[in-house]
Parts: structure tokens; C-alpha cells; sequence
């Protein structure tokens, strides 16, 4: 009895950890991409709140806490007030497969550094990624605007075709790691993460969990300039801040990913494996801020038709590829 | 539990499905049938089959019912522009489909043909369920593959813009 309960208690503190570090790091996220962009345009960024506006996270929470959640009147009531919801919660429930780090020795038991470690967990991480539109397009629908309307429907036709490539180019990862778990695969990459082994598909995948993540140069679904804001236009005070708490958990949990996947996990020498992990994540959002701040958007068939003719045939290509010299090597048993 | 767990989900996905069928709006029908099907999702997982279970949610919650979300948006279909007709027609063949369906139901419980076949194992482990898809049954995929590959054509040359065809017509 006491035994259970002591696992219990130790399940729950991993998972109130793990919450709390995901969501401030989303929450710091915001400020962090703030700041780098204020620098890659030559002037500070958010300073004032706090010590170098460390405080900024907070008291944009305020702010939005306080506004004044407003309807539209023709809205569909119902689904205007739950999608934001599910836009956060698809962001935060991925993350549950992901591993970061080895399973840890306490009070003689085993505890396992992944929240659920799923056998098909990478087939779980596509689900969800798969439902996270539904937040976006039931919000766009809901809201009867037509910027609305329109940002929905960009963001449909986008995730449906990059989807496919991103998942293509899973498949040489399964391949070589020969196993759907997420701490299998990290596991398979202990002396050489596959990112160096294929970089092909990790060059695939990165380029469509940019769109998946609806970020520049993919973010026609919020094109500030045609669409007002897209998807969210109609959206104000909390609501509109679990849109913007779920893109940026959704940057967290790609991060996380492409790390799993493509970076070796938690592996590396000399830092304890958590530093590593956190490390690269941050690294991956890094990279993520910086392309925003650099690149212009696409045109909307440049961005299907790079999807569909070039990312899609290039990705069975190599997944042709990579089965042939995974068969040749003797990888067949 | 599980039986409990079961039953839930069963009524879950038959209410489900029978709102999707009366709603008016097609958007709210939408989200019905992807509740339904997410309720067959942990049926599936309750069997033992994750990767089914996670096959469901990906191709049909995901990007089937995106699909048909995408297409309903984009026709604008709203509620008042398609009144439903009670002709006799309609509901007729509708009456003898759902009869038909409630005897092989009754006589389904009846015999319980799944008591007498057993599980394959396979369902489990996602390593031993493709190499049952692709050894044993490995025929059978590459027809309906190729199937669906014909129907993608099909489908494509239906649908292509006859633009020299057109072109004649009008001048």
C-alpha cells in the first residue's frame, strides 16, 4: 500500500514538473522570440517589466486575464469558446511521448523520464499534430468572419498536405531505429544521432513542422497584412491567449520532437542528459525565431506546390533510399 | 473496467453518430462523426491493438475528417440551403436498411461468431503487425494498393479542366 502510494506521489511530481517547466518555457518562449527578433531589427525588445523585462510573460497574462472576452454575435457560441482550448491542449498532451532523459534511480525504483512511453508513441505525436487543426479551423469557422474563414481554411489545406511529408519522412527514422516508441528511437541514437545519418529526411521533417507550426515563412493562415490575424481575428482577452500559448507549446513540444527524432535526445557527452535535452530543444526554437526574423512569406500555391511536388516526391525518394541501403547493409532479420 | 470502459464508449460513439445524422449544420456533423470515431479509436486500443487504434485517429479523425471539413467550408454549405425533402423515396429505403441491420444484429448476438474465433496476435506489437501485413497478407495490400493508386487517377482525370474542350465549344 505504502509502496503504490509512493509511486503515486512520484507519478504526480513528474507530472506537475513536467507542466510547469512546459509552460513556462512556452511563456518565456514568447518573450525570448520578443527579444532576438528586437535585436535582429536593431532595437531592445520588451526591457521594462522586471529585471530585462523578465517579468513581461506575467504581466502580458495579466493583461490578457483582464480584457474583456468578447463574442461575436453571429458566432456559433459553442465552438467560438472551445476551440482555443483544444488548439492548447492538442499542444500540451504531445508532448506526453516525448522522453527527456534516462530513467532515473529513486528510492530504488525505476522512473521511467517520459510521461507515457506509448510502443506506437510517434504514431501518437502524428495524431495529435493531425487534431491540432481542428482548433484552428473550428475557431476560423466559428467565428463568421471572413478573414476568419479564410485563415481556416489556408491553414487546412496546409497542415493536410505537409502532413503527408512530414510523416514520409518519419518512416526512414522508424526504419533505422526499427521501433515507434520515441525512447527506442532516442535510444538508437546514443553514437550517432540521424540527423547526420540522413539528413535528407531531417531537412524534410524541420521544413514541415515549420508549417505544421504555422510560422514564417508558413504563416499564411495568420498573414497579418491580408487576413488582419487569420484564424484569431475575432478572438480577444484569454481566449485569444490560449491560441497564442498553444503555438508557442506546439514550438516546445516540435522542438522536443525534432530532438528525439533527429538529434540524439538527451545523449552527448559530458553534461548531465537533461542539459542536453533542454539545450537542443532551445536550440531548435532558436533556429525557429531566427528563420521568422529572416525570411519573407511564400505565396500560397508556392507553398502548395513545394509541399506537393517537391517535399512529397523527395521524401519517398528517400525513404526508397534509405530502406535499399538499410536492406544492402543487412539490416534484414 | 474494461467491460464498463467498453459500454461507455459504445454509447458514446452510437450517440455520436446519431447526432452527426440529425444535425442540420454540417459542421456540427462533422464533429459528431469525429467524436464517434474517437470513441471507435479507444475501443480499438481497449482490444489491444494501439496501432490501430492510433491508424484510426491519424487517417480518419485527422485528415479524412479534415478533408471533408476543408470541402464544407469551402461550398459555404449552411444550414437553410439544403431543406431535407421527406419524400417517400427517401425514407423508405432508409426503413428497410435499418431492419436489415437490426436482424443481422439479432442474429450476430445470437450465433456470437467471435466467441468461437480467436484474437490474432498480431494486433499487439506493431513489429509483428507488419510483418503479418506485409508477409501473409502481403498480396492483398499491393491489390487494394494499386486499387486506390487507379482510383487517385480516376479521380484526377475526372476532375481535370478540360481547357481545349472549352475552347471549342465556345467559339
Amino acid at each position: 500500500m505504502n509502496d503504490l502510494l509512493l509511486t503515486g506521489l512520484l507519478i504526480l511530481i513528474k507530472l506537475g514538473m513536467v507542466l510547469a517547466v512546459l509552460l513556462s518555457m512556452a511563456a518565456y518562449l514568447v518573450l525570448a522570440e520578443r527579444k532576438i527578433l528586437g535585436r535582429m531589427q536593431r532595437r531592445y525588445g520588451p526591457n521594462r517589466v522586471g529585471f530585462g523585462g523578465m517579468l513581461q510573460p506575467l504581466a502580458d497574462l495579466i493583461k490578457l486575464l483582464t480584457k474583456e472576452d468578447f463574442i461575436p454575435a453571429q458566432a456559433d457560441k459553442w465552438l467560438f469558446m472551445l476551440a482555443p482550448g483544444l488548439a492548447a491542449v492538442t499542444a500540451l498532451l504531445a508532448f506526453a511521448v516525448v522522453p527527456f532523459a534516462p530513467p532515473l534511480e529513486i528510492f530504488g525504483r525505476q522512473l521511467p523520464m517520459v510521461v507515457c512511453d506509448l510502443n506506437v508513441g510517434i504514431l501518437y505525436f502524428f495524431g495529435l499534430s493531425s487534431l491540432a487543426v481542428y482548433g484552428v479551423a473550428l475557431g476560423g469557422w466559428a467565428s463568421n468572419s471572413k478573414y476568419a474563414l479564410l485563415g481556416a481554411l489556408r491553414a487546412m489545406g496546409q497542415m493536410l498536405s505537409y502532413e503527408l511529408a512530414m510523416g514520409l519522412s518519419i518512416v526512414p527514422v522508424i526504419l533505422m531505429a526499427r521501433s515507434f516508441s520515441l525512447t527506442e528511437i532516442v535510444q538508437a541514437q546514443a553514437s550517432l544521432p540521424f540527423a547526420l545519418c540522413n539528413p535528407v529526411a531531417f531537412g524534410i521533417f524541420f521544413i514541415s513542422a515549420l508549417a505544421e507550426s504555422k510560422r514564417t515563412p508558413f504563416d499564411l493562415p495568420e498573414a497579418e497584412n491580408e487576413l488582419v490575424a487569420g484564424y484569431h481575428t475575432e478572438y480577444s482577452g484569454m481566449r485569444f491567449g490560449l491560441f497564442f500559448v498553444g503555438e508557442y507549446l506546439n514550438l516546445v513540444v516540435l522542438g522536443a520532437i525534432i530532438t528525439s527524432l533527429f538529434l540524439g535526445g538527451w545523449h552527448g557527452p559530458l553534461l548531465p542528459p537533461i542539459v542536453w535535452f533542454l539545450g537542443k530543444v532551445l536550440a531548435v526554437a532558436f533556429v525557429f525565431i531566427w528563420i521568422r526574423g529572416t525570411l519573407p512569406r511564400l505565396r500560397y500555391d508556392q507553398l502548395m506546390a513545394f509541399g506537393w511536388k517537391i517535399l512529397v516526391p523527395l521524401a519517398l525518394v528517400n525513404l526508397l533510399v534509405t530502406g535499399g541501403v538499410l536492406l544492402w547493409l543487412g539490416g534484414a532479420s | 473496467m474494461a467491460s464498463l470502459l467498453f459500454y461507455l464508449l459504445a454509447a458514446t460513439a452510437l450517440l455520436a453518430t446519431l447526432l452527426c445524422i440529425t444535425r442540420r449544420s454540417p459542421v456540427h456533423a462533422v464533429i459528431f462523426l469525429i467524436n464517434a470515431f474517437f470513441a471507435l479509436a479507444l475501443m480499438f486500443y481497449l482490444l489491444g491493438a494501439p496501432l490501430i487504434a492510433a491508424w484510426e485517429v491519424i487517417v480518419y479523425a485527422g485528415a479524412i475528417m479534415v478533408l471533408f471539413l476543408f470541402v464544407i467550408m469551402t461550398l459555404e454549405l449552411s444550414p437553410d440551403s439544403q431543406r431535407p425533402a421527406l419524400s417517400r423515396g427517401q425514407w423508405a429505403p432508409a426503413l428497410l436498411l435499418f431492419l436489415l441491420l437490426l436482424v443481422s444484429a439479432g442474429l450476430i448476438l445470437t450465433f456470437d461468431p467471435a466467441s468461437q474465433a480467436s484474437v490474432p496476435l498480431f494486433y499487439a506489437s506493431p513489429r509483428s503487425f507488419g510483418a503479418a501485413l506485409f508477409d501473409r497478407y502481403g498480396l492483398a495490400v499491393e491489390i487494394v494498393s494499386f486499387q486506390l493508386l487507379f482510383a487517385a487517377a480516376g479521380a484526377y482525370y475526372l476532375g481535370r479542366r478540360r481547357k481545349a474542350h472549352q475552347a471549342e465549344e465556345s467559339s
